[in-house]
């Protein structure tokens, strides 16, 4: 029974190790802007919730041994120096799919390249990020000029009984 | 993809995140989450993914940090949590 | 807030195995068009600059916009006019920083605004792009208004001046596409500007690429100095405009 369970942890835990800690990372975001009491700690717990599903994204387009994704040229003379470069050389001879350009171009496997679609929109995503962040400072600025606190539920208690807003 | 660096990186932001939220002091939680920037940061740089990396370090631990600690110096340091 | 968590420990067992090349992301028609095609048909190697500002241009655009609206929201929110005498001193400290901080800044400076403007244009061999020089150049502004004092950076880079970055940036891009619309194709189709530019069709959108990176460079950077100016100072920007 003891093995049972130990393996089923072995095969649902060890290989997806890192989704349980992005999961956790959320969880951590998510119970930061709700039950902390500071407004900037909200804010913290915002970006640390953002950034942990930026990198949930980011990483399935992962694929291990693969370059970045910039093609790299080394040179107009690369049917002269096939000894000296060592990117191309898995390339022309590896991959036998004719999906060959013209005669002096090498075929580029896509295997050999990470996948940059998730990045594209990662980065859309951070920037949009930070915006947010900008602006939800200024406010945060805002209600401290007028009502001299950052902690929620001191500004809630001078909301109530008809304080000045 | 070297799995024993990423699970340290791994551990290391978990700490950080949770480290950055139970301080009380207000500009040394700025500066932890500049710390968490700048190994999410490694961690894509690690992955492959260098212009999304590019961007955190310009954006995350650049220009965020710094607009936090801004505001911290206009309002309050100490937090009551 | 357990019960959240554990939904979504559960969808975890679907996931595929880290870097797994056989995953429905990495194996579908899109990403693998992008991969091989890009270089053959934009002659642009950096693959992930080349979705961004031409296969997926329309959400670039709109992020640039997001940033902009970002920018005016702030200054919308905080920003406060009218002669104040007795404003207490300066946060940020108005005479900046010491001698050594003001000899190392100046010393490097020109240095960080140059490899800025390298990253801005290097943008489709090296990873780089719009948003990475312009924050750079934003913050080299930063940089300079943590130095040598707000006053400073204010002569250098104004309030007026901010804004009429922003709107030049965004009417770059916009502008861009509307030429493309103008001679003939869709709405930020480069490959209809290839009669005025020099070279084929391919050479067409790459500087096509160039030129919407530089609006989108403008744009990040007159937004990143106005974020951070209005937030230090409480919106008074005071000792300067």
């Amino acid at each position: 029974m003891d093995i049972i369970i130990a393996s089923f942890i072995e095969e649902v835990i060890v290989p997806k190790f890192n989704y349980w800690i992005y999961v956790i990372l959320m969880m951590i975001g998510l119970f930061a802007m709700i039950t902390k009491n500071n407004l900037i700690k909200k804010l913290i717990g915002m970006a640390i919730f953002q950034t942990a599903i930026i990198l949930l994204y980011v990483s399935v387009g992962v694929k291990s041994e693969a370059n970045i994704p910039i093609i790299s040229h080394h040179g107009h003379q690369e049917h002269v120096e096939h000894a000296q470069d060592e990117n191309h050389s898995p390339k022309p001879e590896v991959s036998t799919d004719d999906k060959s350009e013209k005669g002096d171009h090498h075929t580029i496997d896509k295997d050999k390249f990470a996948n940059p679609l998730p990045h594209v929109l990662m980065l859309t995503a951070i920037v949009v990020g930070v915006s947010t962040l900008g602006l939800a400072l200024a406010i945060s600025q805002k209600v401290h000029g007028s009502f001299g606190t950052l902690e929620e539920d001191e500004i809630l208690d001078q909301l109530k009984p008809g304080g000045h807003d | 993809m070297i799995w024993q660096f990423d699970i340290i990186i791994l551990i290391f932001l978990v700490v950080t995140a949770v480290i950055a939220l139970r301080v009380k002091d207000l500009l040394g939680a700025s500066m932890i989450f500049g710390i968490y920037s700048f190994l999410i940061c490694l961690l894509w740089a690690e992955m492959g993914a260098v212009d999304v990396a590019f961007t955190e370090a310009a954006v995350g631990a650049g220009v965020s940090t710094v607009i936090m600690i801004a505001t911290v110096f206009s309002t309050t340091r100490r937090s009551k949590d | 807030m357990i019960i959240v968590g554990s939904l979504l420990l559960s969808a975890t067992k679907d996931f595929p195995d880290w870097g797994d090349q056989d995953s429905p992301a990495n194996d579908g028609p899109v990403s693998s068009f992008y991969i091989e095609k890009t270089e053959e048909k934009t002659k642009v190697p950096n693959m992930v600059t080349a979705v961004l500002a031409d296969y997926r241009g329309y959400d670039t655009m709109f992020e640039t916009v997001v940033i902009f609206i970002a920018g005016i929201g702030i200054i919308a929110v905080l920003r406060t006019y009218g002669n104040n005498d007795s404003t207490p001193k300066n946060q940020v400290g108005d005479e900046g920083a010491g001698l050594l901080a003001k000899i190392t800044c100046s010393l490097i400076l020109p240095f960080i605004q140059l490899f800025a403007l390298y990253v801005v244009a290097h943008g489709h061999h090296s990873p780089g792009g719009g948003f990475q020089g312009g924050v750079m150049l934003g913050a080299s502004y930063i940089l300079l208004a943590l130095a040598y004092g707000l006053a400073r950076a204010k002569s250098c880079f104004s309030e007026k001046r901010t804004l009429v970055f922003a709107v030049v940036g965004i009417i770059i891009y916009v502008g861009w596409g509307v030429l493309c619309l103008i001679m003939g194709k869709e709405f930020l189709n480069y490959s209809a500007l290839d009669s005025i530019l020099p070279g084929g069709v391919e050479m067409a959108r790459s500087h096509s690429m160039l030129a919407v990176e530089i609006g989108v460079a403008l744009t990040v950077t007159a937004v990143m100095f106005s974020m951070f100016s209005n937030l230090s100072t409480k919106g008074r920007l005071d000792k300067g405009l």
